[in-house]
């Protein structure tokens, strides 16, 4: 999937980048803190060997006739407290990298399970709206540029900054002519960096688009690679991938070839500038120039080498940083679009009347119980007067002039009013895009309707709870969505409480049961990929299962047995028809053999209801429904 | 394996050899370079003159500008070489799905051939590029680097004989620990995205079961297992620093100790301070080479699985093409299966089809009907060859489908796929998938023989209408309706209808079968169906069940000889007898 790497200000990076880190310090208050202090005590003990060296050279130039046991003793003290110092130093950097592992994958924990939480809030309309390709790679792609970013770039960075800073003030101690100098060589390097690490950049973003070009041109055809054969279009889509390929490959190698060129660069600038120092050095040795430094010692040879050595610490630090600018950019889009997954608002949930299980008493008054009893009700708490009343569910849903639109000025559904009585079953049926499911997903509240009024046991659903108005109905949808797991998993779905003989009766009842005892494992048989080795058929017998398990009073089928065959649909049929004794069921299909004993049939026309009555009353008005039903016939 | 690979190198084999060349001059200048810092800097201490200065500078800054010209050279032609070599593999494995049989296309997924496409490629890319250029420039600066400390140092590195292979070792036992867990977690990993995809796609289902919160439980411990998991490979990796880190501590201390005491006790004749810094500078060239190439192996460890997946389809062999001399024309649309057995793979226990004997004349409109999984699509896709029989033969116009040019005889055949697509662009784009010269009036002729043209008028950009990937945005009935249309301008000489109007209102689909009727009536049309309705006109119809043909005739025959279609025409007609006699009368009325 393409990473998009949007063009971001040095604000909005920084931004980001703070509130990552603040994110970061919050899950981890002590090993975050920790992890920073020993990346800085640790590139401070890094920078401090070239203080010894510079005492131990000292003391040799100051040995004379060979004599070992003069400066031996002082020089291996030195070299003692070094070892002391690089002892501390490992301690350090075993705990820190331990530290960083620990804190980097919990992170990436963290943020995915954030992300994950905050996605089963949204509204449905998000996922409606978004390639789920595109929300997946928040998951893949992002997290792993995150992963680079937080365990190795930003470490780095931290380092080498704290190293450079370090050592800038061990130099000026030294000598201050010598140090500017080197500055004005980093300044150098920094202009080269800024320039071809923007260049590859730059095009590190284009590859990234490109591949994503590619990728979706390459996921269409493969996906289509059946009728590509069918038509003979193997060549023409060659050309098109050849196209796309040679696109991706200029960008990748002009990404690349910036990298690649930015090292060697670095390195010998770094040469080129110990160079520039080694004869600047030599210059002010020679001609005795004084030295201005923190320390006030004369330019000696004592001064030099270390200098030297520190140049190259100080450019490789900086060479260092360079490396990770490419993924800290790659690594602050990801944190950007993961944000965004973060942030995007929540379904909106205003109702407050629960469903709750009910006794009912001799009297017919209804009361609460946590008790698991078969009947339910609607818990409808007064703000007026603080009562709560209880409204036995009955599944009653009545429309009333609804209107609804998913984008502006293009409306889909036109003063719709209806009522379903409880036990009835109602039937739609039209062309597609005539506004069948969307009346379903009005009931449900995956959407809601722009004017009118729903009123579900004669409350308006937007008083009652999401969660217990969607508990209150069982939807099986065309597109069948199985889980990975076993059979009965899948059922149980329904009923996370279903005991495996609930679940075998629910297949029995929607008959699923022949096929699934005819399966390798039985009721065991492990479901992949969204059941891929099952028939869509025997798909949507599992779903009709997984929703005779949850038994609720109001059911949807929206072409729920569109892809079983009429004679197995027959025998669904009565298996159905026992479970919807009582219930007030919405059946959409395009087969009117499927609708045809329903209550009341609904004929839907451009989002408006055209006719309605049951099928005889239909047939007998001779209208768009006869004629649908008869269309076959007229043209003889 | 990499043989397979190094097919598609090509015209990317100048660069790839010219990477290490360029290299090993920069490896050898890179050596050379402390070398003559060591010269400087005794040169500086003896307190030489400032032409001596200048002269090793300048030799020292000559160096690094070709250190650095070949630097450069090697950067662009390793990416020359890799990305080039990426691209030729993309197109290669590209061109090879493209000349997959539907068994061939069968045993990939498409998001996995996807990923191979994509991802693996670019880790190939990668460990080729490590390959061509650090993983020769690393053993190299380790080979050069430890021979300059000797030239210099003489007995003083000897310190190194000691250091690297602790480094070495070490490295070696934290990849070789690490590595499988790696592996193990990445495996983990996939089947976590995978479990997330599947909740975004079924998310309706989650929220309509008000499965949220489990859901959410589900993933906590999904991810957290992981992480776990990944923590564990990754502390292992994590020691690998710290180690490189003490290595190097070793040598600084053994460096200073030791070399301090050689200068000192041979008063700098034997070892002298600018050997004793270019001395580090060799150590940290070492061991730094050292941790590159761990790295190195790392990454080619991780890159050897996307190699096998690529050479999976790079080496899938097409399991049927068109003969060495084939025919180039189809004579006519009929049909003949002789003895037809078949199943989809070798390892398949049960035949998909089995002894299917059957003439279809040339013209004739066939209806298919059945269960589902009674192989209907399975026998009319081998009319075009889309699968090879097991057993028996197919004849097309005469001839066995085996003898035709693959293009030819699909084009004669054209078949409406059960699981059809539309591709993003405009709806003639779409159309002339069928017949590229098709000109404007025969596209409108087609469509409207599939009653498409209707509702293309309707839309604001008629045939211009941009279609969405997969056809999002055009509604099922639609859909399919373009999707015969675009099979109609083939002009084929046989067509066949895989169950390719079960969205589209009875009324059209009935106008459909009537336009076939009139304008093409020399072409054979195969026509699978749910409902009866769709095929009661034939003029035959085949009962399938179970992979053998259970009855053949006529609509009205079939209601009295078969039982199968006798169950299916009452299941979608009769609820009951009286509803039939209602139904009769229905039908009565209306004639």
């Amino acid at each position: 999937m393409a990473v998009n790497v949007p063009r971001e200000t040095k604000a909005k990076r920084s931004g980001l980048l703070i509130r990552l880190l603040k994110l970061v310090f919050s899950f981890f208050p002590v090993m975050a803190p920790v992890a920073v202090f020993l990346i800085v005590f640790n590139s401070i003990i890094r920078s401090i060997p070239s203080l010894f060296m510079q005492n131990i050279i000292q003391l040799i130039e100051e040995s004379s006739n060979q004599d070992w046991s003069s400066v031996g003793g002082k020089i291996l003290g030195m070299v003692g407290v070094l070892v002391i110092l690089y002892i501390l130093s490992l301690a350090a950097d075993v705990v820190f990298y331990q530290l960083m592992a620990i804190i980097t994958q919990n992170t990436l924990k963290k943020l995915r399970q954030k992300m994950f939480e905050n996605m089963q809030r949204l509204p449905i309309k998000y996922f409606d709206t978004n390639d789920h390709g595109d929300i997946m790679s928040h998951y893949t792609n992002d997290i792993d540029a995150l992963r680079q970013m937080i365990s190795q770039s930003l470490p780095q960075i931290l380092m080498s900054a704290t190293c450079v800073l370090v050592l800038f003030f061990i130099m000026i101690y030294f000598s201050v002519p010598l140090t500017a100098v080197v500055v004005l060589g980093v300044v150098l390097m920094t202009v080269f960096i800024r320039k071809i690490g923007g260049g590859s950049s730059k095009y590190f973003v284009r590859q990234q688009r490109s591949l994503g070009r590619l990728e979706g041109f390459a996921e269409e055809i493969m996906n289509g690679q059946k009728v590509v054969k069918v038509f003979c279009h193997e060549e023409e889509s060659i050309k098109d991938f050849d196209r796309l390929n040679g696109r991706l490959f200029n960008d990748s190698n002009r990404a690349n070839k910036y990298a690649n060129t930015l090292g060697p660069l670095l390195y010998n600038i770094g040469n080129i500038l110990y160079v520039i120092i080694a004869i600047v050095g030599g210059i002010f040795l020679i001609s005795g120039m004084p030295n201005l430094s923190l320390k006030g010692a004369a330019f000696s040879i004592s001064i030099v080498v270390p200098f030297l050595n520190m140049t190259k610490q100080f450019t490789g630090n900086i060479n260092q940083v360079s490396h990770q600018i490419n993924a800290v950019i790659m690594g602050l889009a990801g944190t950007k679009r993961i944000f965004e997954l973060m942030d995007q608002p929540h379904e909106v949930d205003d109702g407050y009347v629960r469903l709750v299980n009910s006794v009912e008493a001799a009297d017919g008054s209804v009361t609460e119980t946590s008790e698991r009893t078969s009947s339910w009700a609607w818990k409808h708490p007064h703000s007026a007067d603080g009562s709560v009343t209880y409204t036995p569910l009955k599944g009653d849903v009545r429309m009333f002039d609804v209107d609804f639109e998913y984008e502006e000025g293009k409306p889909v559904l036109k003063g719709i009013s209806l009522y379903a009585k409880p036990g009835q079953k109602v039937a739609f049926v039209g062309a597609t895009g005539a506004g069948k499911t969307t009346i379903t997903n009005l009931i449900n509240r995956f959407y809601d309707i722009a004017d009118g009024k729903i009123r579900y046991d004669g409350i308006n659903i937007n008083k009652i709870k999401k969660d217990d108005l969607r508990r209150s109905l069982g939807i099986v949808l065309q597109d069948t969505n199985l889980f990975t797991g076993t059979v009965m998993d899948n059922i149980r779905y329904g009923r996370l409480d279903a005991t495996d003989e609930e679940c075998m009766a629910a297949a029995r009842l929607s008959g699923a049961d022949d096929f699934i005892q005819r399966l390798p494992d039985g009721y065991s048989t492990m479901l992949l990929e969204n059941g891929s080795n099952l028939s869509q058929g025997q798909r949507q017998l599992i779903s009709i299962a997984r929703v005779a398990v949850a038994d609720p009073p109001v059911m949807i089928l929206d072409e729920a047995t569109s892809s079983i065959d009429t004679r197995t649909e027959a025998i669904v049929q009565r298996g159905m028809d026992a479970l919807m004794v009582g219930r007030t069921v919405f059946v959409i299909a395009h087969r009117l053999s499927t609708v045809k004993n329903s209550d009341v049939i609904i004929v839907l026309d451009h989002g408006q209801i055209i006719e309605r009555g049951s099928h005889q009353e239909l047939i007998d008005a001779r209208g768009q429904y006869y004629q649908l039903y008869t269309g076959a016939f007229e043209l003889e | 394996m990499l043989k397979t690979l190094a097919k598609s190198i090509r015209e990317y084999k100048k660069p790839a050899l010219l990477t290490p060349v360029f290299v090993i001059i920069e490896v050898i200048l890179d050596c050379i370079i402390p070398f003559i810092i060591a010269e400087l800097v005794n040169v500086i201490k003896d307190g030489g003159d400032l032409n001596d200065i200048l002269k090793s500078g300048a030799v020292l800054a000559v160096m690094a500008v070709l250190s650095l010209i070949f630097g450069i050279c090697a950067a662009h032609t390793c990416s020359d070489a890799a990305c080039g070599f990426a691209k030729n593999l993309r197109a290669d494995m590209f061109a090879r799905i493209q000349s997959f049989s539907f068994e061939n296309i069968d045993r990939f997924t498409t998001s996995s051939l996807v990923t191979r496409l994509t991802t693996d490629v670019t880790y190939i890319q990668d460990a080729y590029m490590m390959i061509i250029r650090t993983a020769i420039r690393s053993p190299l600066m380790l080979i050069f680097a430890f021979i300059m400390a000797f030239i210099m140092g003489g007995s003083m590195a000897w310190i190194f004989v000691f250091v690297v292979p602790v480094l070495g070792g070490g490295l070696f036992l934290i990849i070789k620990k690490a590595m499988p867990r790696f592996r193990s977690v990445f495996k983990k990993y996939d089947r976590l995205n995978a479990s997330i995809q599947e909740n975004i796609k079924g998310i309706r289902v989650v929220k309509s079961f008000v499965r949220e919160d489990y859901e959410n439980k589900k993933f906590g411990a999904a991810a957290s297992d992981i992480a776990r998991d990944f923590t564990i490979a990754e502390r292992i990796v994590s020691l690998d620093a710290p180690l490189m880190q003490f290595c190097l501590y070793a040598v600084m201390v053994l460096n200073l100790t030791v070399g301090s005491y050689m200068i000192v006790t041979t008063g700098g004749t034997r070892f002298d301070v600018g050997q004793l810094s270019a001395f580090l500078t060799y150590g940290f060239m070492m061991l730094n080479s050292l941790m590159m190439l761990s790295m190195i192996f790392v990454m080619i460890t991780l890159a050897d699985e996307s190699c096998k997946r690529v050479c999976e389809v790079l080496r899938e062999e097409p399991t049927l093409s068109s003969p060495e001399s084939p025919l180039y024309e189809v004579k006519d649309g009929s049909v003949e299966f002789r003895g037809v057995s078949f199943k989809y793979s070798k390892k398949a226990k049960r035949n998909a089809l089995e002894h299917i004997e059957l003439k279809i004349r040339s013209g004739e409109t066939i209806g298919i009907i059945g269960g589902t999984g009674s192989s209907k699509s399975s026998l009319v896709q081998l009319i075009p060859r889309l699968y090879d029989v097991t057993e028996g033969s197919v004849f097309v116009g005469g001839e066995d489908v085996r003898s035709y040019d693959l293009d030819t005889l699909r084009n004669s055949v054209a078949v409406v796929l059960q699981k059809n697509l539309l591709f993003s662009g405009t709806i003639k784009e779409n159309l002339r998938w069928g017949n590229k010269e098709a000109s404007d009036e025969e596209l409108i002729a087609a469509c409207k023989m599939a009653c498409a043209d209707e509702f293309i008028d309707s839309f604001p950009d008629g045939y211009d209408t941009h279609i969405e990937q997969g056809g999002a945005n055009v509604s099922g009935g639609q859909k399919q309706r373009l999707c015969i249309a675009r099979a109609l301008l083939k002009k084929p000489k046989i067509i066949i209808f895989d169950d390719s109007t079960s969205a589209v209102d009875t009324k059209t689909d009935a106008k459909i079968r009537a336009a076939l009727k009139r304008y093409i009536p020399e072409t054979t049309k195969i026509i699978i169906a749910q409902r009866t309705a769709s095929v009661e006109d034939a003029d035959r119809i085949i009962v399938m069940e179970n992979g053998r043909i259970s009855a053949i005739g006529s609509h009205e025959q079939l209601l009295g000889s078969s039982e199968i279609y006798r169950g299916i025409y009452i299941s979608q007609n009769k609820s009951s007898v009286d509803e039939s006699l209602a139904e009769n009368m229905v039908k009565e009325g209306a004639d």
